[in-house]
């Protein structure tokens, strides 16, 4: 009962926040609500009996993510995100083109709707396969990481790397301009 | 009702109790040891040698009248300082205090002194730590304020800068104690070397217990690296538009921040409740016998804050430049080849 509870309010807690953070106009609450979102996520992970992902996200996400956004919103220090005036003539508002893009939205909507019906007994899978002392034993979890799919893990990392770089190659004045 | 429930949650109150007391008292020490240290008594009139100062101080911050600028985000404002004491409150809940103890056989099973155990403890601590960096940024952005912004602007650059070092410290000591959990840490450090020093990893991390130690002060804002309140330049940083309880909470949060990190420090490095000293005396095993570890591990924990206290009345605050190429381009670099020895020689002995 407890359980039903906890799992009912975090999941609210996450798609509310998350619903939130694209409704709002100050950049600064969205990035406060997308925290909220990520410490009721974090509470799932810990339903699910996986205290340590639950704790990496808070850290990895809230903790040091979260808080560069932050940073960047406070330097450019824009209270309010005013929205454009609706442009008629732009390329990506002709008729037909938006058309094409009302089908794609159904068509991704019926398509999630029908993966999840099917899940049904996604609970029996779940539960079948992780008993919990593996599924929160940090061990297991970097044995998992680091061996069995340990080419995703590096694959992961250097594109990251590249991606670093080509942000700082972007980011970066040539010498002589301004 | 078992006796032994109710003595644990005891536990989580007197922990409650002693951390809102924490700040009060190292209000007064700090004040003390500064006077002591530029040769004259502080505090003297409230109380028998102004030991009743902080029931004045917290009088007169009650009675205060509370203010908020006219320019100020309403919510945000309000938030900020109670995010920064929650987190700080938060983050001593698995850092344990004390042995298992029956208290002298009065209970039918030991109770661990502390207000909880999980197996990811010290990562909990990590994580609830770096929340405590919202309450400062959101002050000082909700304050419509440039020397708050300033403030707060600098507390976000050097706590990301800072934690890393910090945890990477940290991530030495876990892989020689093969452990995340606090309490297992402090268990690995039972018994001697050789019977003549005592088991404490800071014997094999002492590079990793300096870095710990500077980045600590750095994460809690403490002198020489208070910048985000650098009074000289920014009023009073994050904190200028607070005022009463608001403002108390500020510093409240700042001096449990504190005894957390002394109290992890004393955790993870000077062995918590095992041993007293740094080398074995005959007290020890009468220590471990009667189950008062947690008097050692206070006695460390206390030594270690008045270190702060004492860095904070001799050092000059550094320059904010300094800072920064301190943290990136020194203590990083040195945390990360310790944490790499570290691993080398773990995997070379047990391996």
């Amino acid at each position: 009962m407890a359980e039903t509870f906890a799992f009912y309010l975090f999941s609210g807690l996450t798609i509310v926040a998350s619903a939130l953070v694209i409704g709002q106009r100050n950049p600064m609450y969205s990035v406060l609500l997308l925290v909220a979102s990520f410490g009721a996520m974090a509470g799932l992970f810990i339903q699910l009996d996986a205290p340590f992902v639950a704790v990496v996200l808070i850290i990895v996400y809230a903790g040091a993510i979260m808080v560069l956004f932050l940073f960047v919103v406070m330097l450019l220090n824009a209270p309010q995100e005013d929205a454009l005036p609706y442009d008629h003539t732009h390329p990506f508002r002709h008729p037909v083109l938006m058309r094409f893009g009302g089908l794609l939205a159904v068509l991704l909507v019926v398509q999630l709707s029908y993966a999840l019906l099917r899940t049904r007994d996604l609970h029996v899978a779940v539960a079948g396969r992780s008993d919990a002392s593996v599924v929160s034993s940090v061990a297991e979890l970097g044995r998992v990481l680091f061996e069995r799919h340990v080419f995703a893990f590096e694959a992961t990392s250097i594109l990251i790397l590249v991606a670093m770089v080509g942000a700082v190659v972007l980011a970066r004045r040539e010498s002589g301009q301004q | 009702m078992d006796l032994t429930l109710v003595i644990e949650l005891l536990i989580i109150g007197v922990t409650f109790f002693m951390l809102i007391n924490a700040s009060a008292v190292l209000v007064l020490a700090e004040r003390k040891i500064m006077g002591f240290m530029q040769q004259r008594y502080g505090p003297y009139l409230v109380g028998p040698h102004g030991v009743l100062q902080p029931l004045a101080d917290i009088v007169k911050l009650l009675f205060k009248e509370e203010l908020r600028p006219k320019g100020a985000d309403k919510w945000l404002f309000t938030l900020a300082p109670i995010l920064s004491v929650t987190a700080a409150f938060a983050a001593f809940s698995t850092v344990p205090w004390g042995a298992e103890t029956t208290f002298f056989g009065l209970l039918d099973r030991p109770v661990k002194l502390g207000v909880t155990d999980v197996n990811v403890g010290l990562l909990v601590i990590f994580a609830i730590t770096s929340m405590g960096v919202y309450g400062i940024v959101l002050a000082g952005w909700s304050s419509n304020s440039k020397y708050s912004l300033f403030g707060g602007l600098r507390a976000s650059a050097q706590m990301i800068s800072y934690e890393l070092s910090y945890a990477t410290a940290l991530a030495a000591v876990i892989l020689l104690a093969g452990t995340l959990s606090v309490r297992e840490v402090v268990d690995s450090q039972a018994g001697t070397w050789f019977g003549i020093v005592q088991h404490w990893w800071i014997f094999l991390q002492p590079v990793g217990f300096i870095v710990y130690a500077i980045a600590g002060v750095a994460e809690t804002n403490r002198a020489p690296f208070d910048f985000p309140e650098a009074e000289q330049e920014l009023v009073a940083g994050y904190n200028t538009e607070y005022s009463s309880v608001r403002f108390a909470l500020f510093p409240q949060a700042e001096y449990i921040n504190m005894a957390t990190m002394s109290a992890v420090a004393t955790d993870l490095y000077l062995g918590g409740w095992h041993g007293l000293l740094p080398f074995y005396t005959p007290v020890d095993p009468l220590i471990e016998q009667y189950g008062l570890g947690w008097l050692a591990f206070l006695a460390k924990v206390g030594g270690f804050l008045f270190f702060y206290i004492w860095m904070r009345w001799t050092l000059p605050r550094y320059r904010y430049d300094q800072l920064m190429h301190f943290g990136w381009k020194f203590l990083l670099p040195v945390s990360v080849v310790n944490l790499i020895l570290t691993a080398a020689g773990v995997l070379y002995f047990n391996g």
